[in-house]
C-alpha cells in the first residue's frame, strides 16, 4: 500500500504544472477560442516532444507504457489551465480503443502516429435517443461486396473537426432484422457521405454532430476482428471518466484557490468577506468537496485496470461524486465572486463552464449513481 | 502507487482474522449489533479489551515502551478494517485513545507507571469531563473550579454529556485553576477518582431511549495535586491535543462500510419487502457507498503520508465532519429501509437481553434508536459548525 508519487511521477507533475502555467495564460485561451481548430497544433507538437502523447501507448508501438495514474497527473494539470488540446479524444480514448480492439496491423499503423503527434482521433458514439446508455446505438453497418456501408447519426463527437480518423460505432445489420453486434469503424475525415456540424464546445475546445449517409468504407475500416466492441467501449469510457475526474480536480482546485484569494481581498462593511462565518463555512465545504473529488479521481485511476465490474463501479462512483462536488464548487465560486462572477471579465466563468461540461460528458451524477446501483456487487467490497 | 498489501501484511491480516475468530464470541457479536449507542456496555467492551491486551494488542497507537504493538500505519489499517468487518465491540475509547496519549505525552513518571498498565489491561474505566451546562462548543469558558488546598485541589461545579460516567471509576477533566485574562490559560487537566466523596451522577436519557450520557456534580471534591497532568494552566493545550485523537482516529471508513452493509442486508431481505427494489433506496445506497469510498481513499492518503512521519493535524477536522455526516446518512437510510417496522418502540435496554422475542425482526431493533441517537454525531467532539471554523482556519488559513 503506497499512495505516494514515484520520482518519475513527481517529475511528470512538475513539468506538466510548469508547462501549463507558462503556456496556458488567459490570453492564450482567448486566442484559441477564436481559432477554427479550437486548440494549438504547435502545443500538440510540444506535447509529443514531452512524451505525453506516447504516455499510455504500449512500448511495442512506440509508447511509454504508462497508466491511469500518469494520465491523471497530466489531466489535473490540464484542468488548472483549461487545456483545449484533444488529449482525451486522441490519447485517452482513441489509443485505448485501438490498443484493445485493433488488429495487429491497425495497431502498427496507428499507435505510433498518435505517439508522434501526427494523428488526431475522435470517438463518435453517442446518439440522440441513447442519452448516456452505451449500448444504445442505432447507426448501422451493412456488409457490401467490397467493404461496409454506414448510416446513422452521432452527437457530441469531441474534437471531430480536427480528427484524421473518427472511430464510429455502429450495429452490424445482417438483414435478419435483429439488432446486430456493436462494432467500431475507422472513418477518415472527408469520406463521402460523412457530414460534420462543427461547433464551439461549452468550456473550451470543439465538438460536432455527425451524419452518416451511405458512407462507404473498405473492409479493413472495421476496427478489430468483428467481435462485440461494447466491452472495449465501456473500458475506454470508464478510463476517460477517470481522466476527466482528475481534470475536474485541477479545475476545482483552481476555483477554490482563486475564490479563497478573492474573499480575503474583497472588503464590504469595512472588513474582508472572509471574516464572515457564513463565507468561511462555505469555503470549508468547498475545500472538503475538492478533497473528496481528489480521492475519488485517484480511486478511479487506481482501479482503471481492475476487473470490469470493479472498474466500472469505481468509474461511475467517481463520475457521480466528482460531478456533484464540481457543480457545488463551481456554483459557489461564482456566488462568492458576486456579480463579477457572472461576467466574462473574470476567469471564473471559463472554469465554471468547463466543470458544467465535465458533469454532462458521458452522463451526469444522477445517471452514474443509477449505473453504480445497477452494476450490483453491492457486497460492498473494501 | 498501489493499494495492495505486502506478503507480511497479508500474513498479519490472517493473524488478525484468526485472533478475532478465536476471541469474538457470538454473544459479543450479537450484543454489539444490538447496541444503538456509540459504545458497548462495559461487560462487553472490557471483555474485548482484555482479549486484545492478552494478545499484546491492547493499545495500538501507543509507543512500544508503554505496551504498544509497534504497528506500521498499514498494520493499523488492517487491524481496524478486520475488526469492523467482524463486528467487534466498540471499546471505550476514553481510556486507550484519549487519556492514554495525554498521560504518555505530558504525565509524570508516577502517572505513567500507575495508570497506563491499568488502562491497557482494562482495569480502569474512564470517562471524559469536558463539557459543562454553560460550556458546549465554547469549551474554554468552563467554570468547574479547582481551588488549591495544601496537597489537594477542592473541586466544585458540574460536567455534562459525560459518556458512561455511571460505569466509570476514573474521570479526566478540564477544570479552572485560575481566573486569567485569556480564559484558556486558567485551565488544568486533572484525573479524578469517581468514588471520591462529593461526586454524584445523574443519568440523561438520549432520544433513542438509551442511557449513555450523564451529568456529574462535584461538591467539595478533594483531588490530590499529584493527579494533575502536566503544568497548572496548560490543560487547554493537552485537551486540544486529545481532541485531535477524538475527532479523527483516522480509520472510520471500515466501520461505516459495516454499518451500511447491515442496512444493505436488510434492504435485500424479504423482511423489508426487498426495499432495495425501490430505485430511490438503491440510488441512496450507492450515494452513501461512494461517500464511504471517498472517505476511505482520504484515510488511505493520510495513512500513506503518515508512513513518512507526519502529524494528523487539521485533517482530523475534515475527517470528523465527513464521518459524522456519512454516519447520519446511513442511519437515515436505515429508517427508510425498515418502513413500518420503524414505528415499533422497544423501551427495554440492553436490547440483547430482552425477556421475550420482540414484535419485529430483532436486527431491526437498533435502527431507529441509532438514527435518533446518531443526531449527536454532528454535535459531540466539537459540532460540525466548530469543525468548519477549524477547517477555515487551519486548512484554508483564513
Amino acid at each position: 500500500m503506497d499512495l505516494t508519487l514515484s520520482d518519475e511521477q513527481r517529475l511528470l507533475r512538475e513539468s506538466a504544472d510548469r508547462f501549463v502555467s507558462e503556456t496556458y495564460t488567459a490570453d492564450h485561451r482567448r486566442r484559441i477560442t477564436n481559432d477554427p481548430l479550437g486548440f494549438s497544433a504547435e502545443i500538440w507538437k510540444q506535447f509529443a516532444d514531452l512524451g505525453w502523447l506516447a504516455l499510455p501507448i504500449p512500448e511495442a508501438y512506440g509508447g511509454l507504457g504508462g497508466g491511469a495514474i500518469e494520465i491523471g497527473i497530466l489531466m489535473e494539470a490540464f484542468g488548472r489551465g483549461l487545456v483545449a488540446e484533444p488529449y482525451l479524444s486522441t490519447v485517452v480514448i482513441g489509443a485505448s480503443l485501438i490498443s484493445e480492439c485493433g488488429t495487429e496491423a491497425q495497431k502498427q499503423a496507428l499507435l505510433p502516429k498518435i505517439a508522434d503527434g501526427s494523428l488526431y482521433l475522435a470517438f463518435a458514439h453517442s446518439e440522440r435517443q441513447a442519452r448516456f446508455d452505451l449500448a444504445n446505438v442505432r447507426a448501422t453497418a451493412k456488409k457490401t461486396s467490397d467493404g461496409w456501408r454506414l448510416d446513422g447519426h452521432k452527437t457530441a463527437v469531441l474534437d471531430g473537426n480536427a480528427a484524421g480518423q473518427i472511430a464510429v460505432s455502429a450495429r452490424v445489420d445482417d438483414g435478419s432484422g435483429k439488432p446486430g453486434l456493436l462494432c467500431l469503424f475507422l472513418v477518415p475525415q472527408g469520406t463521402r457521405g460523412l457530414t460534420l456540424r462543427d461547433y464551439p464546445r461549452l468550456g473550451g475546445g470543439r465538438a460536432c454532430n455527425l451524419e452518416l449517409d451511405g458512407v462507404r468504407l473498405p473492409g479493413d475500416a472495421l476496427l478489430g476482428d468483428g467481435s462485440d466492441a461494447l466491452p472495449v467501449i465501456e473500458a475506454a469510457v470508464d478510463r476517460a471518466m477517470a481522466a476527466l475526474g482528475a481534470e475536474a480536480v485541477g479545475i476545482m482546485q483552481t476555483l477554490l484557490d482563486q475564490t479563497l484569494e478573492y474573499t480575503k481581498i474583497r472588503k464590504q462593511f469595512g472588513r474582508p468577506l472572509s471574516a464572515n462565518q457564513v463565507i468561511r463555512h462555505r469555503l470549508a465545504d468547498m475545500a472538503m468537496q475538492c478533497d473528496e473529488a481528489r480521492s475519488m479521481a485517484l480511486r478511479a485511476a487506481l482501479m482503471a485496470s481492475a476487473e470490469p465490474v470493479v472498474r466500472s463501479r469505481a468509474a461511475s462512483g467517481a463520475k457521480a461524486k466528482i460531478g456533484k462536488c464540481a457543480r457545488f464548487v463551481a456554483e459557489q465560486s461564482v456566488q462568492l465572486h458576486g456579480a463579477m462572477g457572472v461576467t466574462e471579465e473574470l476567469d471564473i466563468g471559463s472554469y465554471f463552464k468547463r466543470l458544467l461540461a465535465f458533469d454532462t460528458l458521458f452522463g451526469g451524477s444522477a445517471h452514474h449513481y443509477r449505473r453504480h446501483a445497477a452494476l450490483g456487487g453491492r457486497a460492498i467490497q473494501a | 502507487m498501489d493499494l495492495t498489501f505486502s506478503a507480511e501484511e497479508r500474513a498479519f491480516e490472517q493473524e488478525v482474522r484468526d485472533f478475532i475468530a478465536a476471541n469474538l464470541t457470538p454473544e459479543m457479536k450479537r450484543a454489539t449489533a444490538l447496541t444503538p449507542s456509540v459504545f458497548s456496555d462495559p461487560d462487553i467492551g472490557m471483555a474485548w479489551q482484555r482479549a486484545l491486551h492478552n494478545k499484546g494488542w491492547g493499545a495500538p497507537g501507543w509507543p512500544v515502551e508503554h505496551g504498544g504493538p509497534d504497528w506500521t500505519p498499514a498494520q493499523r489499517w488492517i487491524f481496524e478494517t478486520e475488526c469492523a468487518r467482524a463486528g467487534v465491540p466498540n471499546v471505550n475509547v476514553m481510556g486507550v485513545k484519549m487519556v492514554g496519549p495525554v498521560i504518555i505525552g505530558f504525565g509524570s513518571a508516577e502517572q505513567k507507571n500507575y495508570y497506563l498498565p491499568r488502562i491497557i489491561a482494562g482495569e480502569d474505566y474512564w470517562c471524559q469531563g469536558y463539557s459543562e451546562p454553560g460550556s458546549g462548543s465554547d469549551l474554554a469558558s468552563l467554570r468547574t473550579r479547582a481551588v488549591r488546598d495544601g496537597d489537594d485541589y477542592i473541586i466544585n461545579g458540574t460536567k455534562i454529556w459525560t459518556t458512561h460516567a455511571h460505569h466509570a471509576n476514573m474521570m479526566f477533566a478540564l477544570v479552572r485553576t485560575n481566573e486569567t485574562e485569556r480564559q484558556q490559560d486558567g485551565i488544568s487537566f486533572i484525573l479524578i477518582d469517581m468514588k471520591s466523596p462529593g461526586i454524584t451522577t445523574r443519568p440523561i436519557l438520549t432520544i433513542g431511549g438509551d442511557h449513555e450520557v450523564n451529568q456529574v456534580f462535584f461538591d467539595d471534591v478533594r483531588v490530590p495535586v499529584a493527579n494533575r497532568v502536566g503544568e497548572e494552566g496548560k490543560g487547554w493545550t493537552y485537551g486540544k491535543y486529545l481532541l485531535e485523537f477524538e475527532r479523527g482516529s483516522g480509520i472510520a471508513s471500515a466501520k461505516l462500510r459495516d454499518a451500511l452493509k447491515t442496512i444493505s442486508d436488510l434492504a435485500e431481505s424479504e423482511s423489508t419487502g426487498r426495499a432495495i427494489d425501490d430505485p430511490d433506496i438503491a440510488v441512496r445506497m450507492s450515494e452513501i457507498e461512494v461517500d464511504i469510498d471517498a472517505l476511505e481513499m482520504t484515510e488511505l492518503r493520510v495513512l500513506s503520508a503518515l508512513q513518512t512521519g507526519q502529524n494528523p493535524g487539521a485533517v482530523s477536522s475534515l475527517l470528523k465532519l465527513r464521518v459524522s455526516e456519512i454516519r447520519q446518512a446511513v442511519t437515515r437510510l436505515g429508517v427508510d429501509v425498515i418502513g413500518n417496522d420503524g414505528l415499533y418502540v422497544e423501551p427495554m435496554r440492553p436490547l440483547y437481553r430482552l425477556n421475550e422475542a420482540p414484535g419485529i425482526p430483532e436486527e431491526m431493533l437498533p435502527v431507529v434508536p441509532e438514527y435518533l441517537n446518531g443526531r449527536a454525531y454532528t454535535i459531540f467532539g466539537g459540532s460540525s459548525e466548530i469543525q468548519r471554523d477549524i477547517v477555515a482556519k487551519m486548512v484554508l488559513g483564513l
